[in-house]
């Protein structure tokens, strides 16, 4: 039952790497660029939240309302200066500049912050410890739980934007081809902007589960970002449910992991994503590129 | 009226040439340095060598391979703890940093059977993971124990004046091999080849290239190279604490370094090299601020000056210091193009071939 347990809780993790992945996979699906400052992004919104729970006594949730749209600018703001200039000096300039971004958005948070780890936990009362007790072994957190259905949120509201919505039939057709989709009349600047605002605002939403369910420092960017491109490449198939697929994979593979031993969480996780990624480069010969190459929406 | 243009292909200039014999000369003045300089002097010497490998290595990757690794730490890492196993093991010191360079550079053929397999950012991070994966897995080795790391206490067989001379003379050596490596192999078919792989991968495979086979050479030149770097940086740091040296920040060093200097230019990485310790001399005791500068550096000349220092320099003034590349010298014949009578001088005008543009936008 113990081992039971553990698949639960890793479902349940796997549902938050579904979160702090789709950010990333629907950047890279989109503009064909990973955005290597990922993690550090997600830990800047974790300290926005902690500042205002910390000097203005807001609620994380509360406090979501601010920076969500806080993120969605921050990454209107990056696609337009740095991520557009970046790829016109060729397709591998911009993991440099999102790369010298993560290091500066690491350190200057740094500089801010201290090294001192913080957590939201204190903030939300007792949602950071209470849980539903299924059986005398089972047991799940109510925010995992809500972390879960957060991410599967995020997932539906994604796919309903991108096959209802006419800006959502905008990206699409700016990523499958963004030349004929200015001959209709679609400004790729505008859509890839907007692409990576909605992108940058899961960012968000991923650093206040983050600094909701654990601790963050400065420097937990970087961890977040393997994760999250673990999660993506494990999934793959360019749907946003495959990105909730390897999240749940990676979740899984890593509470089992932990069971066996203390470093084995990560082990696991990392063996998990080497392997599948070996298996599909060896059955398919696929890259991430033809991985991503459909269209988000299509599930 | 058909002009008799002569064209020659040619790779030294007098201006190379003379570089060359400075560059000789300098090399020459430094292989003298622990009886030249102070001992102060000897530990930054050391400390510079150590840099210009990685430059150079990740330059050769990144710039004329086209292969962006955000993980090159992983053979940074594994060439030290490999060198302290040697040494624990038996094996003389400084024949072990070599030894242990060698072999992690044997072990990454494997992997990039692997490895080479990914494209673009997918690749770039594919190698953090490995670096990652390979971090955990030197922890739990018991002569390491975590993260509390282990020593070179080998190096006690020496005394410090000892040490620290041959030491130098390690970093000196394989600073001038990993160069003149990376010289020979621009300069031979293969850099044309892996130049070619850079520009577009189809293409090249398209004329005969041998894509996978080209990649992999330059992916172990770099895997030992950086190993090198490794076991040196262990030499002179004396302790082995994985944290350290799987760290990512190398990798923030190494772009720094290359963009700085000038991705895919040979001197640029020298360059990179020398800039990138300026800025740690004058800035590392200011704590954080050190590396956000790296940082907004990097982000700074990948949006603004992609081509780096010296490749700006190089596109302006069409000055090459070392023959990397190949020159054509058109020379006017017997009737001039203008109906000039000819002159006792050729017309000549350079025209590098050898592009060191990034890869056009996929």
């Amino acid at each position: 039952m113990i081992w039971i347990n553990q698949i639960v809780q890793g479902v349940l993790l796997g549902g938050y790497y579904a979160l702090i992945a789709c950010g990333l996979s629907f950047m890279f699906s989109v503009m064909r660029i990973i955005n290597l400052a990922h993690g550090s992004l997600a830990v800047l919104a974790a300290f926005a939240l902690w500042l205002l729970a910390e000097q203005a006594d807001i609620s994380p949730f509360l406090g979501l309302l601010l920076v969500l749209p806080a993120m969605a600018a921050l990454g209107w703001g990056l696609q337009l200066l740095v991520l557009e200039r970046a790829l016109r000096a060729g397709a591998l300039i911009p993991i440099l500049s999102t790369f010298g971004l993560a290091i500066l958005t690491d350190n200057i948070l740094f500089e801010g912050f201290g090294a001192d780890t913080r957590s939201l936990a204190p903030y939300i009362g007792s949602l950071s410890y209470d849980s539903w007790t299924i059986t005398d072994d089972v047991y799940v957190g109510k925010l995992a739980a809500l972390t879960f259905a957060a991410a599967a949120a995020v997932l539906v509201g994604l796919h309903l934007f991108l096959t209802r919505t006419q800006l959502g039939r905008a990206i699409r057709a700016t990523a499958e081809d963004a030349d004929t989709a200015g001959f209709v009349g679609l400004d790729a600047r505008v859509v890839n902007a907007t692409a990576a605002a909605i992108a940058m605002a899961t960012v968000g939403l991923a650093g206040a589960f983050l600094a909701m369910r654990a601790t963050f420092d400065p420097y937990a960017g970087a961890p977040q970002l393997i994760f999250a491109f673990e999660a993506t490449v494990i999934g793959g198939a360019g749907s946003l449910w495959g990105t909730l697929a390897g999240g749940v994979v990676l979740g899984v593979a890593q509470s089992l992991g932990a069971k066996i031993s203390p470093q084995g969480f990560l082990i696991t996780g990392h063996l998990v994503f080497l392997v599948t990624l070996f298996v599909r480069l060896a059955i398919q010969g696929v890259g991430l590129s033809r991985l991503l190459a459909k269209i988000p929406g299509r599930a | 009226m058909m002009s008799a243009n002569t064209i020659k292909i040619e790779s030294w200039s007098p201006l190379s040439k003379m570089s060359a014999a400075l560059a000789v000369a300098i090399l020459g003045a430094l292989a003298a340095g622990p009886f030249l300089f102070s001992a102060n002097m000897v530990d930054q010497l050391i400390t510079l060598f150590i840099y210009v490998i990685l430059a150079a290595m990740w330059n050769a990757l990144a710039g004329y391979g086209g292969l962006i690794s955000v993980g090159q730490q992983l053979f940074f890492g594994l060439g030290a703890y490999a060198a302290v196993r040697l040494a624990h093991a038996g094996v003389s010191v400084y024949p072990a940093l070599l030894l242990a360079a060698l072999i992690v550079g044997a072990a990454s053929v494997p992997l990039s059977a692997f490895m080479l397999r990914l494209k673009g950012g997918e690749f770039a991070i594919g190698m953090w993971v490995t670096a990652e994966a390979a971090h955990l897995f030197v922890n739990l080795d018991a002569l390491v124990q975590g993260e509390t790391g282990t020593s070179l206490i080998e190096l006690n067989a020496y005394d410090t004046e000892t040490r620290r001379a041959f030491t130098y003379w390690a970093a000196f050596a394989a600073m001038t091999a990993s160069l003149a490596a990376v010289f020979l192999l621009l300069r031979s078919r293969t850099g044309a080849a892996i130049q070619a792989i850079r520009d577009d991968e189809a293409a090249a495979a398209s004329v005969g290239v041998r894509v996978f086979a080209t990649k992999r050479m330059i992916f172990v030149l770099a895997a030992t190279g950086a190993a090198l770097a490794g076991s040196l940086w262990l030499a002179t740091a004396v302790s082995f604490q994985p944290k350290t040296y799987f760290s990512v920040q190398w990798t923030a060093y190494m772009i720094f370094m290359a963009l700085a200097g000038g991705l895919g230019t040979f001197e640029g990485a020298i360059l990179g090299a020398v800039l990138f310790f300026a800025l740690e001399t004058v800035l590392g005791a200011s704590g954080v601020w050190y590396l956000i500068s790296l940082g907004g550096a990097a982000l700074g000349f990948s949006l603004f000056l992609p081509r780096g220092v010296w490749g700006t320099l190089e596109d302006r003034f069409g000055v090459r210091l070392l023959p990397v590349g190949y020159r054509l010298k058109i020379s006017e014949g017997p009737d001039g193009a203008n109906g000039r009578p000819a002159s006792a001088t050729p017309d000549e005008r350079m025209m590098p071939t050898d592009s060191h543009c990034p890869a056009p936008p996929a």
